[in-house]
């Protein structure tokens, strides 16, 4: 099979070449051509667009990159600024809240649908359509439900129950349960049919076997199914907590930061600075932090899952 | 039979006595205590799901002096289409006043493009790794799945200095170049993982007769990777009508998709807000994704869990 493409590519007329380099750039020649886009991805964007941004965030660049060398000039600033705290404190809270809701409920209601439910694709399509919809839509509704005068509190308090209050979104202490709300109504059916699939695929003499043992049914999910379940819980946390770092469009729509700064999140705060701002030393230092962030928590990810050997079962 | 069934259900109480048992699996009554608290359950999380649409779709359709009477949950007293009409044709985003119908066929034109070359980039790419594997392919690949959960912020303005370098800043070809590259980690891992899942002697037997690295894409794996192409459709294309935050940076203020002059509308409108206007309009952006999602069904399940499966 080889001999015939290095017929081929001698009859092509570059027999003359030494074999070194028909080895390293000659040999499967179509294929590392097509492959040129993800080549190229990888080396400028995922590498080199990275070191960049890091590079740059060591200069006062203000509307052009073109700063000098202040090294951690910017990063000082950077938390010496009450807006980038309140964002990295708003983004911990809300993202330590949303991560334990979301796998709680979205395992608690995939227990419940693996009960032989009747409807169940119906119970599961109504559970992740928000799923379908963009952070934008999501934001606009919830907006507009948690609106005050006109929303459900206004509606309740019309109906004749003076006292309810739900007025989170204009609440500076309240606002980030706001996000959570909306947050967990977009993503939490999409971490139950991760969870659903987890638990159908415990095998069958599990259940059996406890059921010998006398296990209550709630025992045997506790502390047999959900150690089963580490890969699909490893995936669903790595996946709501990437999402959480990059937490954006939601806070714009539904609180565009308010009020006042008590719902900034990181990801709003560098884009800020770099398009609206005109800082641009700021936004990548801003933006370096993020990635560092996310650094702490994949390289250990990573490293358990590929770099240990044997773990996986 | 049902009488004996909640005679069974009452009976363990009692349950002293043994030997009597009849023999079978014991008939289960429907309405167990059990029963009742899962479904209650399921039909309150039912309704925190279904609450908003239901009051977007009922909004959009009343009047403004309805909505200010202020109850969210009432129907509309009649189905009147001028919210809807206006959040199509002529509602204000803060600059214009051309609605939503601009940013849709903008979604339209970026979407479709985007979702065609960053789906057929991916798919030859998972091709190339699983046959034609080439020094380096393995840890090219590795980069770029780390890579997909790196924040969109490290590499923005990076990306923003090159496509303007290019000359396509605020063009559609910058935004479909974006797609593409933040589209590729997890399409390739979708079809590396599905060409790795197909008979190997398939290829080897093109392989043996011949024909090359394109000729085999094209006419054995391709038409064998229907299924996986439909599942990258349903993905990408909703993923892309979502967009906000490329399409806000790189689309220039021609190109904004639907997403941003929604937000546009809602978020920066001057005067008084017409609620049920940005309902309508909330719900039109939302229709194409939820049309999809149903229409589709499992094969969005799917696409949404590929993305968690680990090749």
């Amino acid at each position: 099979m080889a001999d015939t493409a290095v017929q081929r590519v001698e009859s092509a007329g570059i027999s003359g070449q030494r074999g070194f380099l028909r080895k390293t750039f000659l040999h499967n020649l179509p294929a590392k051509i097509a492959a040129l886009p993800m080549v190229a991805t990888v080396l400028v964007v995922f590498v080199g667009c990275t070191l960049w941004t890091i590079y740059y965030s060591f200069t006062n660049s203000k509307l052009l990159p073109t700063g000098k060398f202040v090294g951690f000039d910017q990063y000082e600033r950077l938390f010496a600024t009450s807006r980038w705290n309140v964002s990295v404190t708003n983004l911990i809270s809300y993202g330590a809240m949303s991560l334990v809701c979301t796998l709680v409920l979205g395992f608690l209601l995939a227990v419940l649908m693996d009960q032989k439910i009747r409807f169940e694709s119906a119970f599961r399509t109504i559970m992740l359509y928000p799923f379908a919809l963009s952070f934008i839509v999501t934001g606009l509704v919830w907006q507009w439900i948690m609106n005050p005068t006109l929303g459900l509190q206004g509606t309740l308090r019309n109906l004749g129950w003076e006292g309810f209050t739900f007025d989170w979104i204009a609440n500076p202490r309240m606002v980030l349960f706001a996000l959570l709300i909306a947050g967990l109504w977009q993503g939490v059916g999409f971490c139950m049919v991760l969870m659903l699939a987890g638990l159908r695929g415990v095998d069958d003499e599990i259940w059996k076997a406890a059921r010998v043992d006398g296990i209550p049914t709630w025992r045997t999910y506790v502390s047999v199914v959900l150690p089963m379940m580490r890969g699909v819980l490893v995936t669903a946390v790595v996946l709501i907590g990437s999402g959480i770092v990059r937490l954006y469009d939601l806070v714009v729509a539904l609180t565009n930061g308010g009020p006042g700064i008590s719902s900034e999140v990181p990801a709003k705060y560098v884009y800020n600075y770099m398009f609206s701002g005109g800082n641009i030393g700021q936004g990548l230092a801003a933006a370096s932090m993020m990635l560092l962030t996310v650094l702490i928590i994949m390289v250990p990810w990573a490293y358990l899952e590929f770099g240990g050997k044997g773990r996986r079962s | 039979m049902s009488q004996t069934a909640t005679m069974a259900g009452s009976a363990p109480a009692t349950g002293g006595a043994v030997a009597v048992e009849p023999r079978g699996p014991r008939p289960k009554p429907f309405f167990t205590p059990t029963k009742i608290i899962i479904y209650s359950v399921l039909v309150f999380f039912t309704l925190y799901f279904l609450f908003p649409l239901y009051v977007m779709v009922v909004t959009s359709f009343k009047t403004m002096p309805e909505i200010r009477f202020g109850n969210i949950f009432a129907f509309p007293s009649q189905i009147n289409f001028d919210a809807w009409v206006k959040a199509w044709t002529s509602a204000c985003t803060g600059l214009t006043c051309e609605g939503l119908s601009p940013g849709f066929w903008n979604s339209v034109k970026i979407t479709i493009p985007s979702t065609i070359v960053s789906i057929f980039i991916a798919a030859v790419n998972g091709y190339a790794l699983v046959n034609w594997r080439f020094k380096g392919s393995e840890l090219f690949f590795a980069i770029l799945i780390f890579g997909s959960f790196i924040p969109y912020q490290v590499f923005l303005y990076p990306l923003v200095m090159i496509t303007r370098e290019l000359g396509i800043f605020g063009t559609l070809q910058a935004v479909i170049i974006v797609h593409t590259i933040f589209g590729m980690p997890i399409l390739t891992l979708l079809f590396r993982n599905y060409f790795a899942s197909l008979p190997q002697e398939l290829f080897k037997a093109a392989r043996v007769d011949g024909a090359g690295f394109w000729r085999i894409f094209f006419e054995i794996m391709l038409p064998m990777s229907l299924p996986i192409f439909v599942v990258a459709l349903i993905l990408q294309v909703t993923g892309i009508w979502n967009d906000f935050l490329f399409g806000v940076v790189f689309a220039g203020t021609q190109n904004l998709p639907m997403t941003v002059q929604l937000n546009n509308i809602v978020n920066s409108a001057q005067g008084t807000p017409e609620y049920n206007v940005n309902m309508a309009a909330t719900v039109l952006t939302g229709l194409v994704p939820l049309i999809i999602y149903f229409v589709s069904g499992k094969l969005f399940v799917r696409g949404v869990a590929a993305g968690a499966v680990k090749g």
